[in-house]
C-alpha cells in the first residue's frame, strides 16, 4: 500500500455541504434522458399520460434530477468547494444509489447539496486507488427534500 | 408494458423479467448529453486508449439508469421505485450485450407500503456481473 494521499484538509472537508448548484427538470431533458435509456413508458414522453397517471407534470425517468444550470466558463474549484489537490489524474464513477421520497417531473427546480462523507483508499488492480463517499440532497422549489444520492468518486 | 404485478405475487428468490441492452457509440453520446458527463472514454476511442483503456467503455450511470428501467418497468402504474444503485465494477463496452436482471431478496409491510427489496445488476457476455446493486420498491397490494 502507497502512502496515503489524505490530507488534513481533505480530513477537514468531510462533512462540510458545498454550495448549492441549481438544475432544471424540462420537459426536453426527461425526454432526451428516457431516450438515451431506452425507455418506452409514455409517462416519460406524454404530459397528458403522465397527468392521467396522477402525476403533476411529465414524470422524470428513474436517475433523472434535472439538468445543471450551465454557465461559460464553469465555476472555479473554490466555487465547488474543493479546496485540495488529489495526486491521481485519473477518474472513475465508482457507484450511485438513488433514493426517491417524491416523484420529480416537468417545472421542478432541484437545489442540490452535497457533502464527502467518507475517503477510504485502496490497491486496487491498476495501482493505488482513492475513493471519495459524497452523500447529495436534491431539495424542490416548495422546499421538499426530493431525493438523496449517495455516490463514489474513484481517482487512481 | 406487461400486466401488474402485486405484492403477493412475489416471494423471496424469485427473478424478475430481464432487460436487455446493447450501446450503439451512437446511444453512448445520447447519453453524454442527456446525463451531461462529456468524459471522452465514452466515445473517443484515442482518449480512451490513451487513458489506457482497451475500448470506448460504456458509463455507469447510463447501466445504474438501466437497473432503474428494469425496475420502473417491473414494478408497473401502480408500483413505485423507491431506492436503486449499484457498484461500477467491471467496465462494459459497446455493442455488447448487457443483461439486466433482479433478484427478491425480501419482502415486508411497513405501515400501510408492501415493500420488496432486491439484488440488482448488470451481466456481461461473459456471465460477469459488471454492477453489482440493490434496490427497494413498493408494490400494490391485492388487499
Amino acid at each position: 500500500m502507497a502512502e496515503s494521499v489524505v490530507t488534513d484538509a481533505m480530513r477537514a472537508a468531510i462533512g462540510v455541504e458545498g454550495p448549492p448548484t441549481i438544475a432544471e427538470v424540462t420537459a426536453s431533458g426527461i425526454r432526451l434522458f428516457a431516450r438515451a435509456v431506452g425507455h418506452a413508458d409514455p409517462a416519460f414522453y406524454d404530459e397528458a399520460a403522465a397527468k392521467e397517471r396522477g402525476y403533476r407534470g411529465l414524470l422524470a425517468p428513474p436517475g433523472y434530477l434535472g439538468t445543471p444550470v450551465y454557465r461559460p466558463g464553469g465555476r472555479d474549484p473554490d466555487e465547488l468547494g474543493q479546496r485540495y489537490e488529489i495526486p491521481y489524474k485519473r477518474i472513475l464513477n465508482g457507484g450511485t444509489t438513488y433514493e426517491y421520497m417524491e416523484p420529480v417531473v416537468a417545472g421542478d427546480v432541484i437545489t442540490s447539496r452535497s457533502r464527502i462523507t467518507e475517503f477510504r483508499e485502496r490497491a486496487g488492480s491498476m495501482g493505488p486507488m482513492l475513493i471519495t463517499y459524497r452523500e447529495t440532497l436534491f431539495t424542490r422549489q416548495d422546499g421538499k427534500v426530493v431525493a438523496k444520492m449517495r455516490g463514489n468518486i474513484i481517482n487512481y | 408494458m406487461a400486466d401488474q404485478v402485486y405484492f403477493e405475487d412475489v416471494k423471496e428468490g424469485d427473478a424478475i423479467p430481464e432487460l436487455r441492452k446493447n450501446c450503439s457509440t451512437q446511444q453512448l453520446v445520447i447519453w453524454a448529453a442527456a446525463s451531461g458527463d462529456f468524459y471522452q472514454i465514452h466515445y473517443d476511442m484515442s482518449f480512451a486508449k490513451s487513458t489506457g483503456l482497451d475500448n470506448i467503455i460504456v458509463h455507469g450511470a447510463l447501466k445504474n439508469a438501466f437497473l432503474g428501467q428494469l425496475l420502473h418497468d417491473w414494478v408497473g402504474v401502480a408500483g413505485k421505485v423507491r431506492e436503486f444503485g449499484c457498484q461500477y465494477r467491471g467496465m462494459d463496452y459497446p455493442n455488447q450485450d448487457i443483461v439486466c436482471r433482479g433478484v427478491v431478496t425480501k419482502k415486508y409491510v411497513e405501515g400501510e407500503q408492501h415493500f420488496v427489496e432486491l439484488d440488482v445488476w448488470t451481466e456481461n457476455p461473459q456471465g460477469q456481473r459488471t454492477t453489482p446493486g440493490t434496490a427497494r420498491v413498493v408494490l400494490p397490494s391485492r388487499g
